[in-house]
């Protein structure tokens, strides 16, 4: 008898069937990981354990006992904690503060502060981070902040923790303090639960492997006998083929500098930063998280402020104060942040995919037939994959969704994409489409600057990488020289490239 | 992350009936119903196109605020906004008045008067929210008080009139005139309301109006002039408070403190009850139109039907716009 049980599970939503009557077995202290494309069920899964929605039938058993939760609190109750990739922690409150949550320490009626800060220190410890528990989380950055979730989790005492992509936002050193932890909550008894789209993290971490396709259980096999291919085989139901295109070089002739920054400095992430992008370039941007790359093309965007620095578009000064200049300039932007800053999530597909040209399906007033025919169009260019073309973005997959980003970007007919953390979150069946987008801009002549914390992925499609640390330029490598043991010593400080300046070539 | 696969399926081309865009209407339907029975007289055409003139005023300065509530603001000013712009109109004409006498250039200088000043009014909310960084909220509350203390002040605590009885017979037509049988208010209601749809749905500015309520960070990133949006809304929204000024002021021909008291709650709750939610991102004309004549009905069933007192008329409206919260507290 397995320690914990999933026996016939379905879950509907109206007439929607997302669990199949899944059935699986996750035994005493192992880690288990749990993989399969976005819209497979995981994390619905994963929300029927912790409480958070009801199976429409079947049951969840844990040493033979039918689990009931009326909500997650009762869930955490009895142990079993999930940790959600979208933090839920309050800004405003301190690390202390949000680690306590709900079961404040007390000294008769009052909060007993001390006490909780002093809590709050071990379990922070316990992650290794050393904060002081007083400091508000609005203060910490992205990577603290998932150390943090971590820390409320294991404070809680759970039996049972679910992880759904934690790594998502940690440094390659961070993901090494984690998995650490991970291994020490085994070696203590506590079954782990770890969703994540990394393969080689899953080959890395865990003991088994199962995998959902489409509210599916596919097959559940031990990790060390099964390959980082085959599982994502597995995933996607067919072989895979090369996941990235063949690289084609362009020339890079001074006169064929489409974009140049030269002394660009932001304000507390960036410093003295100076590149040239080439036509038909994919210029790949590495480094930590943290590193100051998002800041940077934000401020060249106008969307943060930036001290200094000259902006050339083919070889002419031009200033950006906004996001209209840059569009007219022929620069666009697709932020890291899909629902906060990259698509209306409430409204409907055309009139995102519009919503950056609208004024080009406005005569004066507004032609829905043609935005309903670019839409049409967008999807057979871009893939992308959806029932309904009549439905609100929300409900595609974050993978057409992330298509639908690209598509509205492309409205703009742009020279220069700057595209930040392109596939995050997205499956492996969608992170080859847009890899394959990607190639097919460059090959049209457009510039692509691409973001990731995905090294695989810079490798993969970069014809040059641009290695940023703290905030400066620590190294640039040719396509050739690419490997990840390099791309990581220049983002760790080990190695640096960059003694002298040269914003071309730089 | 893992979003349930969307299976194509009929039922989803097909809108459904959605009760929140609907529910309001039923209400003034089961409303007029009950009334009705009631009261014969409520059904009559002089009560019904009594109520709807008196609804025209709040009614279209709840399409303006539609317009703001929809971007994710809120203009707490329009009902001091209204006095103001009533009181500086008459003095405006009483002064022009004796050199232009009972011309077409008098009630021109008086139109434009009220247009002048809500424009003005406009830009300088939208600019202080925007280039100021001002919340909305405080910003109209602040302009409130200025708005009816300089009013008072105009009019040294008393009452602004007319001083010539001949323009009020000049301008009366604009309130108690009936072509086509229709009051103009009504008329002019409906003209507004069907702009404002058209604005609203068919335009680049009602999009992005709509696009900034839901998220603003997005539409700041889509390469849309997020400020200059907002400032044309409370353009547009204090510009709807001069034509139901052009429209008050042949009614009564006065302005004093007590001038559009009140109104700013009317035009919100009106908004509300039509099934804009408070947070922004979507709404609907036809519903507030449907809300401003809702709110109005009561207060008429309630008056004919002597249910209630009228002193308790607001305490009513309020129930009725927390009771629409309420209904409306699940959605989205």
């Amino acid at each position: 008898m397995a320690f914990l049980e999933f026996v016939d599970v379905i879950k509907e939503y109206g007439a929607v069937r997302v669990l199949h009557g899944v059935n699986l077995a996750i035994e005493h202290g192992e880690v288990h990981a749990l993989i399969g494309e976005n819209g497979a069920g995981k994390s619905t899964l994963m929300k029927i354990l912790a409480g958070f929605v009801a199976p429409t039938s079947g049951e969840v058993k844990l040493e033979s006992r039918r689990l009931q939760f009326s909500s997650n609190t009762d869930a955490e109750r009895a142990g079993i904690v999930l940790i959600h990739q979208e933090f839920n922690l309050i800004e405003d409150l301190s690390i202390a503060q949000n680690i306590f949550l709900g079961r404040e320490l007390k000294r008769g009626v009052l909060l007993n502060t001390q006490h909780m800060n002093l809590e709050a220190a071990k379990a922070l410890a316990r992650v290794g981070l050393q904060l002081d528990p007083r400091t508000l989380v609005r203060d910490l950055i992205v990577p603290h902040k998932q150390m943090l979730e971590i820390a409320k989790a294991l404070s809680r005492d759970a039996k049972i923790l679910v992880m759904d992509e934690p790594t998502a936002t940690l440094t390659p050193v961070e993901t090494d303090v984690l998995f650490e932890i991970i291994a020490g909550l085994k070696a203590s008894g506590v079954t782990v639960v770890y969703i994540s789209h990394k393969l080689d993290e899953v080959k890395r971490i865990s003991d088994r492997v199962s995998v959902l396709r489409d509210g599916h259980l596919i097959t559940t096999r031990e990790t060390a006998s099964t390959t980082q291919h085959e599982m994502a085989s597995l995933m996607v139901g067919r072989d895979l083929e090369d996941m990235y295109p063949a690289k084609s070089i362009p020339s890079r002739k001074a006169s064929d500098v489409v974009l140049e920054l030269q002394h660009f400095s932001v304000p507390g992430w960036a410093q003295d930063i100076g590149f040239g992008l080439y036509r038909g370039e994919i210029l790949g941007f590495g480094g930590l998280v943290g590193a100051g790359r998002t800041e940077l093309f934000e401020a060249l965007l106008g969307l943060r402020p930036r001290s200094s620095g000259t902006v050339l578009r083919h070889g002419r000064p031009i200033q950006i104060h906004n996001p209209r200049d840059a569009a007219k300039a022929g620069l666009v932007y697709l932020s890291e942040d899909r629902k906060g800053k990259g698509l209306l999530v409430d409204f409907l597909l055309f009139q995102n995919l519009t919503l950056s040209n609208l004024s080009s399906y406005a005569k004066p007033l507004l032609n829905q037939n043609a935005e309903q025919r670019a839409l049409e169009k967008a999807r057979d260019e871009y893939g992308i994959r959806t029932g309904n073309l009549a439905v609100a973005a929300k409900m595609l997959s974050g993978g057409n969704q992330q298509k639908l980003s690209l598509a509205k970007i492309m409205q703009l007919e742009p020279e220069v994409v700057i595209l930040d953390e392109p596939t995050r979150g997205v499956d492996v069946g969608a992170k080859r489409e847009i890899y394959f987008l990607m190639s097919a801009l460059a090959a049209a002549g457009k510039s692509v600057i691409v973001i990731s914390s995905e090294l695989p992925e810079l490798l993969g499609v970069s014809h040059r990488l641009i290695v940023m640390r703290q905030g400066q330029i620590a190294g640039v490598l040719e396509a050739e020289h690419l490997n990840e043991q390099e791309v990581i010593q220049y983002a760790t400080g080990l190695k640096s490239n960059l003694g002298q300046h040269n914003p071309v070539n730089a | 992350m893992s979003q349930p696969k969307i299976t194509p399926s009929t039922n989803l081309t097909k809108p459904k009936l959605d009760l929140s865009s609907y529910g309001p209407f039923i209400g003034l339907i089961l409303l007029c119903v009950i009334g009705a029975i009631l009261n014969r007289d409520f059904a009559s055409w002089g009560n019904i196109s009594n109520v709807l003139t008196r609804t025209s005023l709040v009614g279209i300065i709840a399409i303006g605020a539609t317009f703001i509530i929809i971007s994710g603001g809120i203009d707490l000013s329009v009902g001091s906004l209204i006095a103001l712009q009533a009181g500086v109109m008459i003095l405006v004409l009483n002064a022009v008045f004796g050199t232009l006498g009972a011309s077409f250039a008098t009630i021109l200088i008086g139109i434009v008067t009220a247009l002048a000043v809500g424009f003005v009014a406009g830009l300088l909310h939208g600019f202080l929210i925007t280039k100021g960084r001002i919340e909305a909220f405080i910003v109209t509350l602040g302009t409130a008080a200025i708005y009816r203390a300089v009013l008072t002040q105009l009019a040294q605590g008393g009452t602004i009139t007319f001083t010539d009885p001949k323009l009020s017979s000049l301008f009366e037509p604009l309130y108690y005139g009936t072509p086509l049988g229709i009051p103009v208010p009504i008329l002019v209601f409906l003209a507004m309301a069907l702009i404002a749809g058209l604005l609203l749905n068919q335009t680049t500015f009602g999009r992005y109006v709509q696009a900034i309520g839901s998220n603003e960070q997005v539409s700041r990133y889509a390469a849309i002039n997020v400020d200059a949006v907002k400032i044309w809304a409370f353009v547009f929204q204090a510009l709807c408070v001069s034509i139901a000024t052009i429209l008050y002021v042949p009614r009564l021909g006065s302005a004093s403190n007590g001038t559009g008291l009140g109104w700013e709650l009317e035009a919100i709750a009106a908004v509300i009850i039509g099934g804009t939610a408070l947070k922004g991102g979507s709404g609907k004309i036809f519903g507030t139109v449907v809300g401003s004549i809702l709110l109005a009905t009561i207060g008429n069933v309630l008056n004919i039907t002597s249910l209630i007192s009228e002193y308790l008329n607001p305490a009513v409206q309020g129930v009725v716009v927390i009771v629409v919260a309420f209904l409306q507290r699940n959605r989205k």
